[in-house]
C-alpha cells in the first residue's frame, strides 16, 4: 500500500505547528528545546515523504544532515541549560529577561 | 639717517615688547626709564633726519621701502615711509608730546598697579601713531589707524574695574569702527578707481581727473567719515568727552594732542584729493564748523575740568576741519601742531590738579589753587591764553589764519560763527581758570591738601608752557598769507586758492578784531565768575530751558540712544531671544526631545522576553509567506 504524500505533509504540518507553539507558549527551557526539537523532525518527515514522492535520495541525505546537527544542537543546548539552572537557579525563560532596555 | 627711518616707530615697540613681557619683574622707574627712552630715541632720530631734510632741495619727498608686505597679482603693498614736509612735523609732534607726556607720567602713575601695563600700552599707541603719520600708503597707513584705536580703547578702559570706564572704552571703540567702516569704504573705492593704494600714486592719477568727479568725491566723503570717527566730529564725537574715563595723560596724549588729530593729518594728506572735490569740502567745512560752535557751547555748563577741556578738543578739531574745508590745510596742521603743546599742557595740568586734589575733578570743589601749587597754575595759564588766542601766544597765530582764511574764502558765515566760537572758547576756558585757581577755597581742608606736582610732572609741564608760547611763531609774519611754516608744508599739500592778497591794514584789522572777541569772552567769564560769582546763576534762572539744554549737550547721547542703541539692543535682544534660542535652538533641541521621547516609548517592545522575539519572527515569517503565497 503506498501512503500518498499529502499524509506526509499533513503529518508533518501537523508536528510544526505543534513545536511552533510549544516554543511559543510553554515557559520551561527544556520543553522549549524538545518543541525545537519536534520542529526538526517535523521537517525530516516532510523530507522522507517527498523523497520517496520524488523517487530521489537527496531528501533521505538531507535528513542524515538534519539528524547530525540536531544531534551537535542539542550537546550544545542542554549544556547551556544547566550552566543557566548553575548560575540563576531557574530554567523558565520568564526569569531569563535581563537582555532588555 | 634717512635710511634709518624705520627705527623711529620701531623703538617704541621694542618698548612696548619689554614692557609688555618683562614689566611685572622689572623696578617700576626701571619700566618708566624704558617707556620714555624708546619713544624719546623716536624723537631724537626724527630730529636728526629733520636736520637733514632741511638742508634737501625744496620740495623733495623721500621714500623708503623697508620690505615688500603684499604681493598679489598685480597688487603690492610697500611697508614703506614717506619722509616729506607734511610727515616730518606730525612725526615731531608725535613724538616730542609724547616723550614729555610718557615722562610726565613717570611720577603721574607712580602709585597705579598696573604701572607696567600702562607703558606697554602707551609705547603701543605711539608706534601705531607713528606709523600712521610716516606711511607712504593707505593700507598701512590704516594699520596705524586702527592700531591707536585699540590703544585708545585698552587705555581708556584702563581702570577696568570702575564700570562708566569700561563702557567708555567701549562706547569708543564701537564709535570709531563706524568711522573706520567708511575709512575702509574710501581705501576700497581709491583701490577700485586708480588701482593702487600708494599716495604718490593716487595722487598723481586723480590729477586727471576733472573737478568735482563723481568717484573722487564718493571716494573723499568716505574718508572723511573716517575722519569724524577718529577725530571726534559731528555726528561721531559722543565718544571723546567720555573717554575722559582714562588716565590723565592718556587724555592729554590720545584724546589731545595726538590721535584725534589724525583725522585732519588723513584729510590734509589727501589734500590732493579733497581740492578736487568742492561738495567733500563744503561737507567738511560746515561739519567742522558746527562742531566749533556747538562744542564750545557745551564746554560752557560742565563743571568737570577734564570735560571742559574734552569738549574744547573737539570744538579745536572742528577749527582744523574748517581750515581744511575752506582749503588752507596747511593751517589747519598749524593749528593741529600748537593745538598739541597747548591742549596737552591743558590736560597735563589738570592732571596736576587732579593729583594735588586726591582725584577730585568737580571745579565746584577747587578754588584758589595758585596758591598751592603755582607751577600748575602758571604753565595752565599760559595755555589757556594760548587757546583763547591771545596775542602772541601760539593758539593766537594758528587760529587767527584760520579764520582769516574762512573769510578771504568768501564764507562771511563761516567766519562769523567761527568768531562767535572763538570768544565762547575763551569764556569757559578762563571760567575753568577762575573756577579752578581763584575764588575761594570750596574743598574740605580737613581731607584735602593740595600740593604741588613733583618734578617729572613738573618739568614736562615747563616745556610745553614754552612752546605753547613760541609755537606760533613758526607761522610768523602771518600778514599776507605767507610764512616759513607754509613755505615748509607746500610740497606736501595741494593748493586750492590763488594766495590771496588783502591789505595789510585789514588783516591787522582781523587780528585786533578776533583778539577783542576772545577780551570780550574773557571779560565775560570774570564778571560771572570773579566779579559777581551769583551772576551765572541768575543767567541760568532766566533761560532755565536753554541752560538745561546746553547743560545735558543737547541731548545728543539720548538722542542717539533712543534712535541707534536701543533699536540695536532690541534687535539683538529679538535675533538672541527670538531667533536663536526659539528658532534655532528649537529646532535643534527639538529635534533631540522628539527622538528621545520616540525611542523612550519604543524600547518598551526590547521586552527581553526571547519568546516574545520568536512570535515576532513567526508573526514575520506568516507575512512573507502569505505575501508570497498569495500574490
Amino acid at each position: 500500500m503506498v501512503v500518498p504524500v499529502t499524509y506526509y505533509l499533513a503529518l508533518s504540518i501537523a508536528l510544526f505547528t505543534l513545536g511552533v507553539i510549544g516554543v511559543i507558549i510553554r515557559r520551561n527551557a527544556i520543553v522549549i528545546f524538545m518543541s525545537i526539537e519536534m520542529m526538526l523532525n517535523s521537517v525530516n518527515l516532510a523530507f522522507i515523504g517527498f523523497a520517496d514522492y520524488f523517487k530521489a535520495v537527496d531528501g533521505q541525505m538531507f535528513v542524515f544532515f538534519v539528524l547530525t546537527v540536531a544531534a551537535a544542537e542539542v550537546a550544545v543546548g542542554l549544556a547551556l541549560i544547566v550552566a543557566i539552572y548553575r548560575n540563576r537557579g531557574s530554567i523558565y525563560v520568564d526569569d531569563l529577561n535581563i537582555l532588555k532596555w | 639717517m634717512m635710511d634709518y627711518v624705520w627705527l623711529i616707530p620701531t623703538f617704541p615697540l621694542i618698548g612696548f615688547l619689554i614692557n609688555g613681557l618683562l614689566g611685572k619683574k622689572l623696578p617700576k622707574h626701571v619700566v618708566g626709564i624704558i617707556g620714555s627712552l624708546a619713544v624719546g630715541l623716536s624723537f631724537l632720530l626724527t630730529v636728526s633726519i629733520f636736520m637733514e631734510f632741511l638742508k634737501l632741495p625744496h620740495g623733495t619727498a623721500v621714500q623708503k621701502v623697508v620690505f615688500t608686505w603684499i604681493s598679489a597679482g598685480n597688487f603690492t603693498a610697500q611697508a614703506a615711509f614717506l619722509i616729506d614736509p607734511l610727515s616730518l612735523i606730525m612725526l615731531l609732534v608725535v613724538s616730542g608730546v609724547s616723550t614729555l607726556i610718557h615722562i610726565y607720567s613717570i611720577g603721574y602713575m607712580h602709585d597705579d598697579p598696573g604701572f607696567p601695563r600702562y607703558f606697554a600700552f602707551l609705547n603701543l599707541f605711539v608706534f601705531n601713531m607713528l606709523l600712521l603719520v610716516s606711511a607712504d600708503n593707505f593700507l598701512l597707513m590704516f594699520v596705524g589707524w586702527e592700531g591707536v584705536g585699540l590703544c585708545s580703547y585698552l587705555l581708556i578702559g584702563f581702570w577696568y574695574e570702575k564700570q562708566s570706564a569700561s563702557d567708555a572704552g567701549k562706547k569708543a571703540f564701537v564709535v570709531n569702527r563706524i568711522g573706520d567702516f567708511g575709512f575702509l569704504l574710501g581705501m576700497f573705492i581709491i583701490f577700485w578707481t586708480f588701482g593702487t593704494l600708494n599716495f604718490k600714486d593716487v595722487f598723481a592719477a586723480a590729477s586727471h581727473y576733472p573737478v568735482g568727479a563723481g568717484i573722487i568725491t564718493a571716494a573723499t566723503l568716505c574718508l572723511f567719515l573716517g575722519a569724524t570717527g577718529k577725530s571726534a566730529q559731528i555726528p561721531l564725537y559722543t565718544w571723546l568727552p567720555d573717554a575722559m574715563e582714562g588716565p590723565t595723560p592718556v587724555s592729554a596724549l590720545i584724546h589731545a594732542a595726538t590721535m584725534v588729530t589724525a583725522g585732519v593729518y588723513m584729510v590734509a594728506r589727501c589734500s590732493p584729493l579733497f581740492v578736487l572735490a568742492p561738495v567733500s569740502l563744503t561737507v567738511v567745512a560746515v561739519v567742522g564748523l558746527l562742531t566749533a560752535f556747538f562744542a564750545a557751547t557745551m564746554g560752557m555748563a560742565q563743571y568737570d575740568i577734564k570735560r571742559v577741556l574734552a569738549y574744547s578738543t573737539v570744538s579745536q578739531l572742528g577749527y582744523m576741519f574748517l581750515a581744511c574745508g575752506v582749503g588752507a590745510f596747511v593751517s589747519g596742521i598749524f593749528h593741529l601742531m600748537t593745538h598739541a603743546f597747548f591742549k596737552a599742557l591743558l590736560f597735563l595740568g589738570s592732571g596736576s590738579v587732579i593729583h594735588g586734589m586726591h582725584g577730585e575733578q568737580d571745579m565746584r570743589g577747587m578754588g584758589n589753587l595758585r596758591k598751592y601749587m603755582p607751577i600748575t597754575y602758571w604753565t595752565f595759564m599760559l595755555a589757556t591764553l594760548a587757546i583763547a588766542g591771545i596775542f602772541p601766544f601760539a593758539g593766537f597765530f594758528s587760529k587767527d589764519e584760520i579764520l582769516f582764511f574762512s573769510l578771504v574764502d568768501g564764507h562771511v558765515l563761516y567766519w562769523g560763527i567761527a568768531t562767535v566760537a572763538a570768544g565762547i572758547t575763551a569764556f569757559y576756558m578762563f571760567r575753568a581758570v577762575f573756577m579752578t585757581f581763584y575764588g575761594e577755597e570750596r574743598f574740605d581742608h580737613h581731607k584735602i591738601h593740595p600740593h604741588e606736582a613733583p618734578m617729572t610732572m613738573a618739568v614736562p609741564l615747563m616745556i610745553l608752557a614754552g612752546l605753547s608760547v613760541v609755537g606760533g611763531l613758526v607761522g610768523f609774519p602771518i600778514i599776507e598769507g605767507a610764512h616759513k611754516f607754509k613755505e615748509f608744508l607746500a610740497p606736501s599739500i595741494a593748493p586750492l586758492h590763488h594766495e590771496a592778497h588783502h591789505a595789510m591794514s585789514f588783516e591787522i584789522f582781523m587780528m585786533l578784531f578776533s583778539m577783542g572777541v576772545a577780551g570780550v569772552g574773557i571779560f565775560i567769564a570774570y564778571k560771572c565768575y570773579m566779579k559777581v560769582p551769583d551772576l551765572p546763576a541768575r543767567i541760568t534762572a532766566k533761560f532755565p530751558a536753554l541752560y538745561e539744554y546746553i547743560y545735558n549737550k543737547y541731548f545728543i547721547d539720548e538722542l542717539y540712544d533712543a534712535a541707534v542703541v536701543e533699536p540695536i539692543k532690541n534687535g539683538s535682544d529679538f535675533l538672541w531671544h527670538g531667533v536663536d534660542e526659539t528658532v534655532i535652538d528649537g529646532t535643534v533641541n527639538g529635534s533631540a526631545t522628539t527622538v528621545g521621547w520616540l525611542s523612550s516609548h519604543l524600547r518598551k517592545l526590547e521586552t527581553g522576553f526571547v519568546q516574545n522575539y520568536a512570535l515576532a519572527i513567526l508573526a514575520g515569517v506568516v507575512i512573507v509567506a502569505g505575501y508570497l503565497i498569495g500574490r
